[in-house]
């Protein structure tokens, strides 16, 4: 199957460099999947599971906490604000994500401020909900 | 001419005192190494940053809702500097040199007629400053606790700068702190922060710039999420850099600093031996003149 490039960079370090099959981020309007050859698209994302399909160490799942994708020509670039291997990430982590966000959405001042906090908010219970199946 | 005993003393305290540097050049040896690491894990994603902000900006035409961060407020009366220090002393002219750098620079813009902020970001650059500026810093942040510098911290002051920004307290920030060239080369610098300086990217950035980008949400709200990001992520580089800076002109003073003080041990030892023999001499001297007036 053909390949593109990705790199995955925190800002404290370069988390993943290498040819992929495909990619699943959560993009700000909705998920969506990168396959090799997607036109240039620059994209916001909310917190949400990554998955990275194809690379050397198979299937990946990671945990972002926001950032940007870039994808052009020369392959896909995501800058996570924070990304965790899904297989570290633990309740109380996401706790302490989700009480940030109600703090957040309590000190938030605007109409659209309180709404983008409260859908990060209501994001992060979702992603709770569902690592504890 | 000092006693034997003063001579004795004086060298076993210079010798504690070689001690204490070499261990804390060990120590800053170390901690360097892991400092540098630390920068240049860092460096990848400011490097992706501005080459995707240079994709969008490039893409940008100004216009009168291009965001401030970008474009400026249209003015340049008030400045405000952000001083990046250390938190320790014994590190050489460190502190200093960036102090004067951040000085001097305030020193022309005063006699330019604008007004000038400073927000100090380490404790041994706000003792400096103190003195000349003492009521033109707005703010000090103290790292000294922090043990790992960590993006978080460098999210703090980024949030602090932008709030004043928003509050229309400044117009042009810039940026103080020491870049790593090498153990013994740190270079303090200046960089503009607001308005961002955008590199222009050309077709080395990969073959992404010519392209047509599709923008999820739109072109603008990414710019406004990516501008303040981009301040945080220049913050983080420059305190990374700064730490490195930090550990490797302590290192290099502390390693002059020891070779000082085994130069002492040196003279101080000849003295001591040179006055002990002189004393037997006399001694011997004495002895014997009293024996031939037996």
């Amino acid at each position: 199957m053909a390949t593109f490039h990705l790199e995955l960079v925190s800002p404290e370090r370069l988390l993943f460099e290498g040819q992929v099959e495909s990619v699943q981020l959560p993009a700000s309007e909705g998920d969506m999947t990168i396959l090799p050859g997607h036109s240039p698209v620059i994209t916001t994302l909310k917190p949400g599971i990554l998955t990275v399909s194809g690379g050397t160490g198979g299937a990946q799942r990671l945990f972002v906490r926001g950032g940007f994708a870039d994808v052009n020509a020369a392959g896909l670039t995501i800058l996570a604000e924070q990304a965790i291997p899904v297989a570290e990430l633990d309740s109380a982590r996401l706790d302490a994500e989700i009480t940030a966000a109600e703090q957040a959405l309590a000190g938030a001042s605007g109409a659209d401020a309180q709404i983008e906090a409260g859908e990060r908010l209501s994001r992060l219970q979702d992603l709770r909900r569902a690592s504890l199946q | 001419m000092p006693s034997l005993k003063d001579l004795r003393n004086r060298i076993a305290s210079v010798k504690a005192t070689q001690k204490i540097t070499k261990a804390m050049q060990m120590v800053a040896a170390a901690k360097l190494r892991r400092a540098q690491m630390q920068a240049e894990a860092a460096r990848p994603f400011a490097e992706r940053m501005s080459r995707v902000l240079g994709n969008l900006a490039g893409g940008l035409t100004a216009g009168p809702d291009t965001p401030r961060l970008l474009s400026g407020t249209g003015a340049d009366r008030t400045h405000l500097l952000i001083v990046c220090t250390g938190e320790r002393g014994l590190c050489g002219a460190f502190n200093t040199n960036i102090a004067r750098l951040a000085r001097d620079h305030a020193n022309r813009l005063i006699a330019e007629g604008k007004t000038v902020k400073i927000i100090c970001v380490g404790k041994k650059g706000y003792d400096v400053l103190r003195r000349t500026f003492g009521e033109r810093i707005i703010d000090f942040v103290e790292l000294r606790s922090v043990r790992q510098l960590g993006f978080e911290h460098a999210e703090g002051i980024a949030r602090n700068v932008l709030a004043r920004f928003d509050a229309g307290e400044f117009d042009v920030a810039t940026l103080f702190y020491a870049r790593f060239r090498s153990v013994i080369a740190q270079i303090p610098t200046a960089q503009q922060l607001i308005p961002a300086q955008i590199e222009a990217t050309g077709s080395a950035s990969g073959g992404g710039s010519e392209a047509i980008y599709d923008y999820e949400p739109g072109e603008a709200e990414i710019l406004a999420t990516l501008l303040p990001r981009n301040i945080a992520v220049q913050i983080f580089r420059a305190l990374l850099e700064n730490n490195a800076s930090f550990y490797g002109a302590q290192m290099s003073a502390m390693d002059s600093a020891t070779r000082n003080a085994g130069e002492m041990i040196k003279k101080q030892t000849l003295t001591y031996n040179r006055t002990r023999q002189a004393q037997i001499t006399k001694e011997l001297i004495e002895i014997i003149s009293g024996a031939e007036a037996v």
